[in-house]
């Protein structure tokens, strides 16, 4: 059923401006750590920091530009939804990080 | 795939309400379908943290220092990252109406993503003829779990694609067709961003 | 070409099991005689096979679980006289490769294909109509996940006479279950089942949290929600964000198992406690999403059965939450002994404690709703009383169990048994089957014989207690869990008390079954025919009993708490529409059913290593489900003229009750 009529969007979709604003930041958020870690500059700790850091980043720019996730009320549902899948997601990880790293030090095992 | 929407829409007419019917629908479909992938989110989580704590299992084998090739990892992440922006032209061609763009954008994402699988497989191969497989130690395991469950949803997203560029091919951009066209949108950009988390948690962090 | 399956699988050489087989065999042949004598397939098929109505299937579900908490019960009365007769060194008539998979079996039916399902179908049938929906978001979704818990239910059954099942406990701990240790199907067999039917729980979560976010009727904002749609949205909440973690669990063992991994085995740096980490990771929200609907029913039947409204409705949607979000914090509580040191234990120990807090507050609002109300005496009001007792007992052990020092003496001993039954059954079992008294005259148009339903409970509750304080005291005694037979004669005395507890529910389970033969039965006589037999709150009761299958024919209003309550006290209620609209209805379907087939033969084939088979049924799961969506059903629309003559029907049966009420000097309505 051909359905031509221009969807009054509820959901928002980019521009071409968007999309290239998203591809040349993450462009450059890709190059800089593969760079610092290929072409040792910095030291390790530093190195470790900024390709954390620049991850993040990445992801939320991933987010904004690909994902269109905004603070609009169209997005809202959207984004309480990824705000609490990512609280699980620190909670999983970190406790399990800690609890597994906690056991390795008291139990001298891996 | 049946579905139905009451937005309590009295008062429209018949055919206003089915059109209202089928975009709502679409809404909620998409609605759904990001929960869904929330729960997939979740699921690399786990792979993530099996992946913490046994990287440092390397018992006896290669570590990630001695086996990963940044370089071939950069071609890969290009891969993948040009196959989310022709991805988003696509979508802006769908926008637009423009049945043909969005045919042909989306050929081109299919490419880019064959590549990228292509040089996965490539990697594994190399890597499991060398001895250095997931049997090998329990590093690898995790190594291969996290990489190969990221490359198995490419597949899935590339087999879906394939299925996506018949059904628009043959019945145009129906409302049907543009809500599974968003619909993998969102499943393909969630791959790009796993990907950032793979490429920074095992490559960059396994050479630093 | 068979894998490694051969006709050694079946287990010739065991009686018990033999027995049961050929049981099973004779009644499962009897019921398809019956429907076959009947002529009844068709409308099997037509009527609840292929269905996708939300009410069809949730009576689905329940049935299931109803079934398995049969299976599920003989494996506890198997255990009870076991352990009964194996004391003081006799062994018993039960071998410990048998009582193995007992007690896995036992714990893995009762919560993954008893507790669950039962919730399922109390929310499929209960939550739409409270919301005033006429459907959930996905009514496809729905019938697929069905038929992804019949998969499991199959495959957990099978494996009684085809193979065997695991050895390990319901948890199934590396290394014991990996293949070094458990080299047979049984493993597989556990494995399977749990991941298909958690995908179709999975799904069920997604779907249901699109229902209330989306479908609620216009008006109705989230906060005045009924409480026990608010409760199961919480536990949807925690089905989407708990079961991936089970989901890749399960596949990093099959990893190990079938592909030689070393993710959680001893050797080559596998690390066999990261299982135990995320097994409870996922295990823990498990249970409150087990409780937190069952804690839903309560508010509904205490609400209704005192005549006021529930006392605190804010509070109580705020409490469940955050019983949901801290059960994301304690997890560790379940293994405080594997070694992770006091400040980790510490934490876990306090965030355990913290999550009675929000309880206590939901159980004195209960209190506080039944003061200075007039409570009736109905099933539901015992099996409410009962489990406020139950619960906050087994609730105080858990307090009890949450510090660490003390965990370290009682781990894995029969106190941990007694408190977690203790929760489950006074919390989860009794809130399930009061649920089910309460609801069942809207899904079938009659109420169940009051008279052995109280009988029921009585022995239920009684039963219980007379099994399970024996086992605390034995936990405190050193007794452990999972022994098949004890050689300390002072534990003797409290395991032949703990038997005839069993016997006990034995018997309430029982006066359940002549519960619903008395209830049919006598159907004629106890017809429910407002669709309001408790003078209810929320909007459910608004229809009739059973609903029409489109719910509603005019989406209802509702602008405020207890939306079916107001409608009454304003007289807005049973208004006839001045003109009825088409109504949009989607198409049954077979594709659920034929999914979930073929992935029951996937399943199989995975266990029994015939892989040939497996990806030929994995693929043809896909392009099935890929032919169902290319032709894109958009359902039907029931014409105006139709809805207006089923509406007219129950119209015309509420005018003559009426009429009756009008003639009769005892007012009906405030009959329990």
């Amino acid at each position: 059923m051909a359905n031509s009529h221009h969807s009054h969007d509820d959901s928002s979709h980019g521009s071409f401006k968007s999309y290239m604003v998203g591809f040349v930041l993450s462009i450059i958020l890709t190059a800089i750590p593969f760079g610092l870690v290929m072409f040792p500059t910095l030291s390790k700790v530093a190195t470790l920091w900024i390709v954390l850091i620049f991850a993040v980043v990445q992801v939320l720019v991933h987010l904004v530009y690909f994902l269109h996730l905004d603070r609009s009320a169209a997005q809202r549902n959207n984004v309480i939804t990824f705000a609490f899948a990512s609280l699980v997601i620190l909670l999983l990880v970190g406790l399990s990080v800690w609890i597994m790293f906690s056991i390795h030090t008291v139990m001298m095992a891996k | 795939m049946s579905n139905l929407v009451f937005d309590g829409a009295k008062g429209h007419d018949h055919d206003h309400d089915h059109a209202h019917d089928h975009h709502d629908a679409g809404e909620m479909k998409i609605y759904g379908f990001w929960i869904y992938l929330m729960t997939d989110c979740i699921l690399f989580a786990s792979i993530f943290a099996i992946y913490a704590v046994l990287v440092n299992n390397v018992a006896g084998g290669p570590s990630g220092h001695d086996i990963f090739e940044l370089p071939y990892v950069l071609g890969e992440t290009a891969c993948l990252l040009l196959s989310s922006i022709t991805y988003g032209f696509a979508m802006l061609a769908m926008h637009k109406g423009n049945k043909s763009g969005v045919l042909g954008w989306l050929f081109v994402t299919f490419l880019f993503g064959l590549g990228f699988i292509g040089m996965e497989v490539n990697e594994f191969h190399l890597l499991i003829s060398e001895g250095y497989g997931p049997n090998r130690s329990g590093f690898l395991s995790a190594f291969f779990t996290l990489v190969g469950t990221h490359g198995l949803h490419v597949t899935s997203g590339l087999i879906w694609m394939a299925i996506l560029m018949y059904q628009v091919s043959k019945n145009g951009l129906t409302s049907t067709n543009q809500t599974r066209l968003s619909m993998l949108s969102l499943f393909w950009h969630f791959l790009d961003v796993v990907w950032i988390c793979v490429f920074t948690v095992v490559y960059l962090m396994g050479t630093i | 070409m068979f894998g490694k399956l051969s006709l050694d699988a079946i287990p010739f050489h065991e009686p018990i099991v033999m027995i049961t087989i050929a049981m099973i065999a004779i009644g499962g042949a009897a019921v398809l005689g019956l429907i076959t004598y009947f002529k009844k397939w068709t409308y099997l098929w037509t009527e609840w096979l292929t269905s996708v109505d939300h009410k069809k299937i949730g009576v689905m579900y329940i049935i299931i679980a109803m079934v398995m908490l049969l299976r599920g019960f003989a494996d506890a009365i198997m255990m009870r006289s076991q352990l009964a007769l194996a004391t003081e060194g006799s062994p018993g008539y039960l071998p410990p490769e048998h009582y193995d998979q007992i007690f896995t079996a036992h714990g893995v039916i009762m919560i993954i294909f008893m507790a669950m399902p039962f919730f399922t179908g109390l929310m499929n049938i209960v939550l739409p109509l409270q919301i005033g929906a006429r459907d959930v978001a996905f009514p496809f979704l729905n019938s697929l996940s069905l038929y992804l818990l019949i998969s499991g239910v199959v495959l957990v059954n099978v494996s009684l006479g085809v193979g065997e099942f695991a050895r390990t406990g319901w948890v199934a701990y590396p290394p014991l279950s990996e293949l070094g240790y458990s080299p047979g199907v049984g493993v597989d067999y556990y494995i399977w089942a749990l991941q298909l039917s958690g995908l179709g729980t999975t799904l069920t979560g997604v779907n249901f949290l699109v229902t209330v976010l989306k479908m609620r009727t216009p008006g109705m904002k989230l906060m005045d929600m009924p409480i026990f749609t608010w409760t199961c949205t919480w536990a949807n909440v925690l089905i989407v964000a708990s079961f991936p973690i089970l989901t890749g669990t399960l596949a990093f063992l099959t990893l190990d198992r079938y592909l030689d991994f070393h993710i959680f085995t001893n050797e080559l740096g596998g690390n066999p406690m990261m299982y135990v980490n995320l097994f409870w990771a996922w295990g823990h929200p498990e249970v409150y999403i087990l409780i937190l609907p069952a804690f839903g029913v309560f508010s509904e039947v205490i609400s209704t059965f005192t005549g006021k409204r529930l006392f605190g409705h804010h509070s109580m949607i705020y409490a469940s939450g955050a019983i949901s979000v801290l059960g994301f914090m304690v997890w560790l509580h379940h293994f405080f002994t594997m070694g992770s040191g006091a400040s980790v234990n510490a934490f876990f120990g306090l965030a355990t404690m913290l999550i009675s807090i929000p309880t206590g507050v939901k159980l004195f609002n209960w209190l506080f709703t039944i003061y200075q109300g007039r409570l009736r005496f109905t099933a539901p009001v015992c099996w409410t009383l009962g489990f406020m007792i139950t619960f906050s007992i087994g609730g105080m052990t858990g307090v009890l169990l949450a510090i660490p020092g003390a965990d370290f003496v009682l781990h894995n001993s029969l106190f941990v048994i007694a408190h977690f039954h203790n929760v489950i059954i006074g919390g989860a079992v009794f809130g399930y089957i009061a649920g089910f008294a309460f609801w069942f005259p809207k899904a079938f148009g009659f109420k169940l014989n009051e008279k052995w339903g109280k009988a029921a409970f009585w022995f239920w509750i009684s039963g219980f207690y007379v099994a399970f304080m024996p086992l605390y005291a034995l936990g405190f005694m050193g007794m452990t869990r999972r022994l098949n037979t004890t050689d300390n004669p002072d534990w003797t005395p409290y395991l032949h008390v703990a038997f005839w507890g069993a016997a006990l529910i034995l018997i309430g389970i029982a006066c359940q079954l002549i519960q619903i033969y008395v209830s049919i039965r006598d159907r004629e006589q106890n017809r429910d025919l407002t669709g309001d037999p408790w003078n209810g709150h929320t909007l459910e009761w608004s229809t009739s009993s059973p609903p029409p299958f489109y719910n509603f024919a005019e989406l209802p209003k509702a602008e405020e708490i207890d939306a079916f309550y107001a409608a009454k006290r304003d007289g807005e209620a049973y208004k006839v529409p001045a003109k009825y609209s088409d109504i949009h209805m989607p198409n049954n379907t077979a594709t659920g059913l034929v999914m979930g087939a073929l992935l029951t033969v996937f399943g199989f084939a995975m266990i029994w290593h015939i892989f040939w088979l497996a990806a030929a049924s994995l693929i043809g799961t896909i392009v099935y489900f890929v032919i169902h969506a290319s032709r894109d059903d958009q359902g039907y629309m029931v014409p105006a003229a139709e809805v207006a003559r089923i509406e007219g029907e129950q119209h015309k049966i509420l005018a003559s009750v009426r009429n009756a009420q009008a003639n009769s000097p005892v007012n009906k309505l405030e009959q329990a």
